[in-house]
């Protein structure tokens, strides 16, 4: 398919003896909200460490864009336009929220270290751009009250709205969320679902592991179900709910 | 009898020497490995244990003239209590372990007993005299010291010792218990603490022990430490960091590689090649000879 | 810069500019010229072990790669000493960035041993290699320093220019810190998968630190051999480069100004400490030199079980305790003024 912005073919990776990705075929098109789910364990979050390449897949293929990525390495995956969160919150604590967003702005700027040595900062153009746009960033996700606080004291909700502006800050054309509901109030989910809307919205294709089916369900243009490795099941919302397989899986046949 | 050539001779006498040495890398080592598999950090004192044994046993022996045994087992206690005290007043107390914060307070205590040693002891070496004889014998044309044979019989049975008690006693299979998996040995009931604890004691000894052996030959003084800890290191990194028995094969080999580099390089840099060594295992095989390097991304260090 | 580091930065100017009508003696002069040197090393050891979060424990090997690069060029091949102090800077570039690549990969103490052992191999080479560093004996004749041709003398006018040197390192370190490097290196501290994940390259940034610490290190130690005109392996052995270390974390591992106050309480300790052993004889104590190393064991130990960020953070929490507790003083006082006044 032309229209797809991030393709896995045939996707393994083996730990070992333990198989943690089998064989996996799929495709995400552009624009659209993919979800993965599938019980514990699964593999899902492996499958997110293989495409921002934290993980060397044992073989297969992970195509982004048309360009073969299995090789690359973490920072590069950034730099072709993927963005991902962490399923246990990654942001750096001991920095206020706004330099937080600011460290996204790594690869929209470009002063190295001779320069950041030589020029004083209030000489500094760029500083200017990459801290305006970060606090753009905090007001699209209403964070601005908490703009100088240390991102480690803030409450698991608002550091995962957090980790997510960091990403954005990177203005990917990918953005993977690694269970982004996790821990999350039903009040904060629903923000979250309307955060995630948003995101489709610039045109920013996104792809998620979650567990709260109600979120998934409501937003999700697609979803896929993995189990044990395997791509068990895919389609739209209303197909997997009525998928025989899938329930098997989750009542564990 | 027909005695062999020259070379033959310069070999086996590298050789000898070479093991000698490297039985005390080995020693070190199996110190290294024993606190680092119960609580994953290096301790940087290791070669300040070696010291201090040297050092008491020689004040106990020459200054107070115990008899060697006596001696050897109130220096072993010494140091024990030493490394104990170092446990429990430096280590176990820290709430936040940060790798960084472990590894200086290792140095701190390094540093203490380096400027204790050198107050009580002076600046000077120390000479101590032989288990045995302290005349040379021969083997094959080469020369060969008792204290050197006493080496390689201590060695011997501390390896023996170690696997006896690591696989048939209760206490060191607790130990090894708590090695690979804490949390489950605890759940288990057993005292990770007191293992913790434990591993300081046994490091210490060990360390004692190769200090008091090879005093009579290298004559010990206060700063030896530094460079018998990283030596020491270094045979633990070449057999795979956590395993002694890789250690002791890993400690004998850089023993062996250092005599002939000396014989056959330069006396001068001797010391440089063991750590020449060091550098080259950690930059490409950190894992060492016998350790996997899978393994070695499981554990934090 | 930051208003509070500015107002530090200021201080620390017009400390360095009256210090001198003060301190007239050469001999503490020259203790706190040491000091400067220590300083400058500290400072890029901090930034490589409070920003960058990798541990060094053989930093002096940069200072006498430093050292003797100046020495070995100016008195052997009659350098200009400002060439040979940037053929020293190119080397410990070029050395930093060859250990580095490999030893970076490594983790904690894999990493603190490999640089004590690279250290231990410089210090041996040093001495062994005598033809070109003259061995224990060391090397002598090597000239002054001079700045467009006015040759510094005297100890007062090194002391200025090597405090102004401390100066400028100082006003580099903040630079960098505030700045998008400065950010990728403490969001690396924070969590280096997030970090990689938003396009930095983690290696590429530690080597690079690692190269401008050396950097550091190196001018330390040039300055050093100018200031003595001459020098042996002595003072660049093991211990020298666990003394840096005992100076950044007793000052304060993560922050610029107590880098600096470490290395100066440090510095100045033996002669505070020979000062105290006057008093101490009084007593009936018997304070011998021998006895420095004992206590900089002790007080690195019991900062680092303490109070772990060292004394400059110590000072300023203490300072804002205080703060608070006047307010709470104050407020008390006003409230029972103004209970008063109702009734």
């Amino acid at each position: 398919m032309s229209n797809s912005i991030l393709e896995l073919e045939m996707l393994r990776k083996n730990f070992g003896g333990v198989v943690a990705v089998s064989d996996l075929t799929l495709n995400i098109e552009k624009g659209s909200i993919t979800s993965l789910i599938g019980p514990n364990g699964a593999g899902k979050t492996t499958i997110f460490n293989l495409v921002t390449g934290f993980l060397p897949p044992t073989s297969g293929h992970i195509r982004f864009a048309g360009r073969v990525i299995n090789k690359m390495k973490p920072y590069t995956i950034a730099s072709i336009g993927i963005g991902r969160t962490f399923q246990n919150v990654q942001i750096f604590p001991k920095m206020s929220v706004v330099e937080n967003i600011m460290v996204g702005r790594h690869l929209r700027s470009r002063a190295g270290i001779l320069h950041s040595c030589l020029v004083p900062p209030f000489l500094r153009k760029e500083e200017k751009r990459i801290q305006d746009a970060a606090e753009e960033q905090l007001h699209f996700l209403n964070l601005a009250q908490y703009a100088h606080t240390l991102a480690g004291s803030l409450p698991l909700g608002n550091q995962r709205m957090l980790e997510i502006a960091r990403a954005l800050a990177l203005e990917p054309k990918l953005l993977l969320l690694d269970e982004p509901a996790s821990g999350l109030n039903a009040r904060e989910t629903i923000a979250m679902g309307e955060l995630i809307g948003k995101i489709k919205q610039m045109n920013i294709t996104v792809l998620l592991v979650e567990h709260d089916m109600e979120l998934v369900m409501d937003i999700s243009d697609y979803v896929a179900v993995i189990n044990f490795g395997r791509l068990i099941a895919e389609g739209s919302p209303a197909e997997i709910q009525e998928n025989k397989d899938v329930i098997a899986a989750y009542l564990g046949e | 009898m027909n005695y062999p050539d020259g070379t033959f001779v310069d070999v086996l006498q590298f050789l000898i020497m070479g093991i000698q040495r490297g039985s005390i890398y080995a020693m070190v080592a199996m110190g290294f490995n024993m606190i680092y598999n119960s609580t994953g950090i290096i301790n940087f004192a290791q070669g300040e244990f070696v010291v201090l044994g040297g050092l008491m046993m020689v004040s106990l022996t020459m200054a107070f003239n115990l008899s060697i045994v006596f001696a050897f087992i109130l220096t072993v206690l010494f140091v024990i209590v030493v490394g104990v005290l170092m446990e429990r007043l430096t280590i176990n107390p820290v709430k936040e372990p940060t790798v960084l914060r472990l590894i200086i307070i290792t140095i701190a205590v390094s540093i203490i007993i380096k400027g204790a040693a050198m107050c009580f002891w002076g600046k000077g070496s120390h000479y101590m005299r032989h288990f045995s004889s302290s005349e040379s014998l021969d083997f094959y044309g080469a020369t060969i010291l008792p204290q050197t044979l006493w080496i390689f019989a201590i060695l011997l049975f501390l390896v023996v010792a170690y696997v006896i008690f690591f696989n048939y006693t209760m206490t060191g299979k607790c130990m090894r218990a708590c090695a690979i998996n804490r949390d489950a040995a605890r759940l288990a009931g057993i005292d990770d603490r007191k293992m913790v604890m434990l591993s300081f004691a046994l490091s210490a000894g060990i360390g004692a022990i190769a200090g008091i052996i090879i005093t009579p030959i290298i004559q010990m003084d206060y700063a030896r430490g530094a460079m018998l800890g990283l030596k020491g290191f270094g045979a633990a990194v070449l057999g795979g960091l956590g395993n002694s028995m890789g250690a002791v094969v890993a400690g004998v080999l850089l023993g062996v590689l250092e005599a002939f580099g000396a014989g056959y390089i330069s006396s001068h840099y001797m010391d440089a090649i063991a750590l020449v060594i060091l550098l080259f295992v950690l930059f490409i095989k950190p894992s060492g000879i016998f350790g996997s390097s899978e393994a070695m991304r499981l554990k934090e260090f | 810069m930051g208003g509070k580091n500015s107002v530090g930065f200021l201080a620390l100017i017009i400390g360095i500019v009256l210090l001198p009508f003060f301190v007239t003696n050469d001999y503490y002069l020259g203790v706190l010229i040491f000091t400067a040197f220590n300083c400058l090393a500290c400072i890029g050891l901090c930034l490589l072990m409070g920003y960058a979060g990798q541990i060094s424990i053989g930093h002096g090997a940069f200072i006498a790669i430093g050292a003797y690069t100046s020495g070995i060029l100016t008195s052997k091949f009659a350098w200009s000493p400002w060439l040979a102090m940037l053929c020293g800077i190119l080397l410990v570039i070029v050395i930093a960035f060859c250990l580095g690549i490999p030893a970076l990969r490594l983790k904690g103490h894999y990493l603190a041993m490999a640089t004590l052992g690279f250290a231990s191999i410089v210090h041996i080479i040093a001495v062994a290699a005598v033809d070109l560093t003259g061995g224990p004996s060391g090397l002598v004749n090597i000239p002054r320093l001079d700045l467009f041709g006015y040759v510094l003398n005297s100890d007062r006018q090194y002391f200025y220019f090597s405090w102004s040197v401390v100066a400028l390192g100082v006003y580099i370190a903040f630079n960098l810190i505030n700045s998008r490097v400065g950010r990728g290196l403490q969001a690396l501290h924070g969590s280096e998968d997030a970090a990689s994940s938003l396009g930095i390259n983690i290696t590429s940034y530690k080597v690079q630190i690692f190269m401008l610490s050396a950097v550091f290190a190196s001018i330390s130690g040039s300055l050093y051999a100018y200031y003595m005109n001459y020098i042996d392996p002595g003072p660049f052995d093991v211990s020298h480069s666990v003394l840096l270390i005992t100076m950044v974390a007793v000052g304060g591992l993560h922050n610029i100004w107590g880098a600096m106050i470490g290395a100066i309480v440090l510095s100045l300790l033996p002669e505070f400490l020979s000062f105290l052993s006057d008093y101490l004889q009084v007593f009936g104590i018997e304070y011998q030199p021998d006895y420095d190393t004992l206590v900089y064991g002790g007080i690195l130990l019991i900062i680092m079980l303490f109070l772990p960020e060292g004394i400059f953070i110590g000072l300023v929490k203490a300072i804002s305790f205080i703060k608070a507790s006047i307010k709470k003083v104050l407020g008390k006082k006003f409230s029972e003024s103004g209970a008063d006044r109702v009734e």
